[in-house]
């Protein structure tokens, strides 16, 4: 890792070993960073939720003995038969103890757009506007998928 | 003799692994839509762990991603409907991701610049696979597993490796892209640089890879370090650690095809997930002592296995 990387290591808050190894670049030091702070939240947050969860902690909508009966059914069996809404529902069922989960869920599954997020201003500051507009288009895609807008129709 | 025992314990996991699918599947067919499990509910949440734990060690050991592991075993074996499965499959696969990735980006064994145009189409590609697959009958999506999971068994079995692929000059969209970089070989104190070629093909393939992936819910490991390793040139270690940092972008966008259409049950992802990520840090501090070689057989065995197991499903010979 030259002096430049190593300076570029410290800026993104990562440790970097006394003599460098290899040559991460800026960009890729601070995806780590956020990657891992995200990371553990996220990993944290699903453990402590599900918790919760078991020990009744908060009401789940399906008793904990029901479950069984709807997971052999298609997605869209599964909805109609307990009248749970589709897409972004959950977000208004926290209440709810098996929902309270899809929060971590969620979380683990929008890291990667934070880190690209993350990374999008030092690459245009670098001037590497190529791989800037590439991780736009990264984030817009994930963004597009997480929305429901792409996968939105009917079964 | 610490050796020998080892041996003697992952042998013996993976032996009580294998035996308790055959035992276990044909007491939990009995059970099915709109049917409560006799079981009481708490068994399902602790089996689950206890096998995806499993499932985390011996991924580790034998270099394959929790997913190729997950979806068709607990597919083939468990009364969960595909849907839930491969939603499970997908999001099992970018917690593995999410959990390596900080590690192989600061070491730089996993390449960004590497990474991103071939997560940006392998993303795109997966979003269509989850929708495809979500559209298609249960039977229609077993019996397509079965065969890209007996495909796989074929393509690890007869794939080679090439540590240091030889690439004698960079094609001009790498050059372009500016993918290339250094990273520091421990077995021989050195700095390796690397570029690749074929790239427009090597991305190519991607569509295909991340379609299979959301469409499974598989990750896609066992075909990302072929085509970054043999087809596109970058360095065996290079491949396999870029590889699995990638699955998070890919399965990610997969992922929230299947949430945002309900198959989400945490009851069978929220253990399976801390199943084998605890799992895969034990599988980790076994791996210096461990034979790979020998595990990955067995993973080829299970997973040829499941193969046929959720063929034979799909096609209704063994329900």
């Amino acid at each position: 890792m030259g002096t430049t990387e190593t300076t570029a290591a410290k800026k993104a808050g990562v440790q970097v070993a006394a003599t460098p190894l290899v040559q991460a670049t800026e960009e890729q030091l601070l995806y780590a960073k956020v990657l891992d702070t995200a990371m553990k939240i996220g990993l944290a947050g699903i453990i402590v939720v599900f918790a919760f969860y078991l020990f009744g902690v908060f009401e789940p909508k399906i008793p904990l003995a029901d479950v069984s009966k709807y997971w052999g059914m298609k997605s869209h069996d599964y909805l109609e038969a307990t009248n749970i809404k589709s897409g972004w529902a959950w977000t208004g069922m926290y209440r709810h103890g098996d929902f309270l989960n899809f929060f971590p869920i969620a979380f683990l599954a929008g890291i990667t757009v934070l880190c690209y997020l993350s990374i999008v201003p030092t690459l245009f500051k670098k001037k590497d506007s190529i791989y800037g507009i590439l991780a736009l288009i990264e984030v817009l895609i994930l963004v597009a998928a997480a929305s429901g807008l792409i996968s939105a129709g009917g079964h | 003799m610490i050796m020998k025992h080892r041996k003697v314990i992952v042998s013996t996991l993976l032996t009580a692994f294998i035996l308790f699918m055959l035992m276990a599947a044909p007491a939990w067919a009995a059970s099915g839509p709109g049917k409560a499990s006799t079981l009481a509910w708490w068994i399902w949440p602790l089996v689950l762990f206890v096998i995806t734990f499993v499932m985390g060690i011996v991924a580790v050991l034998a270099g394959v991603g929790g997913g190729v592991l997950f979806t068709p075993i607990i597919g083939g074996f468990f009364p969960f409907n595909m849907d839930f499965v491969r939603a499970a499959g997908l999001i099992v696969a970018l917690s593995g991701s999410l959990a390596a990735g900080p590690g192989l980006l600061k070491r730089g064994m996993a390449d960004l610049r590497l990474a991103l145009p071939v997560a940006l189409i392998a993303s795109a590609a997966a979003i269509a696979g989850a929708m495809v697959g979500l559209k298609l009958p249960d039977n229609i999506t077993q019996t397509a597993l079965g065969i890209a999971i007996l495909a796989i068994v074929a393509i690890m079995l007869v794939a080679k490796k090439s540590e240091y692929p030889d690439v004698k000059k960079s094609d001009n969209l790498s050059s372009i892209l500016r993918i290339t970089g250094i990273y520091h070989e421990h077995s021989t104190d050195q700095d390796v640089n690397w570029k690749i070629h074929r790239t427009p093909i090597g991305l190519f393939s991607f569509i295909f890879i991340g379609f299979a992936a959301g469409m499974f819910g598989l990750g896609a490991g066992w075909a990302n370090v072929p085509v970054l390793n043999l087809m596109m040139g970058a360095p065996l270690k290079i491949s396999v650690a870029t590889s699995k940092f990638l699955l998070a972008t890919t399965d990610t966008s997969a992922a929230w095809v299947y949430i945002n259409k309900g198959a989400v049950i945490p009851m069978i992802i929220v253990p399976s997930v801390i199943g084998i990520m605890l799992g895969s840090l034990i599988g980790v501090k076994l791996l210096a002592k461990t034979k790979a070689s020998a595990i990955k057989m067995t993973v080829i065995v299970v997973l040829g296995f499941s193969g046929v197991r959720s063929l034979l499903k799909g096609l209704a010979i063994w329900p």
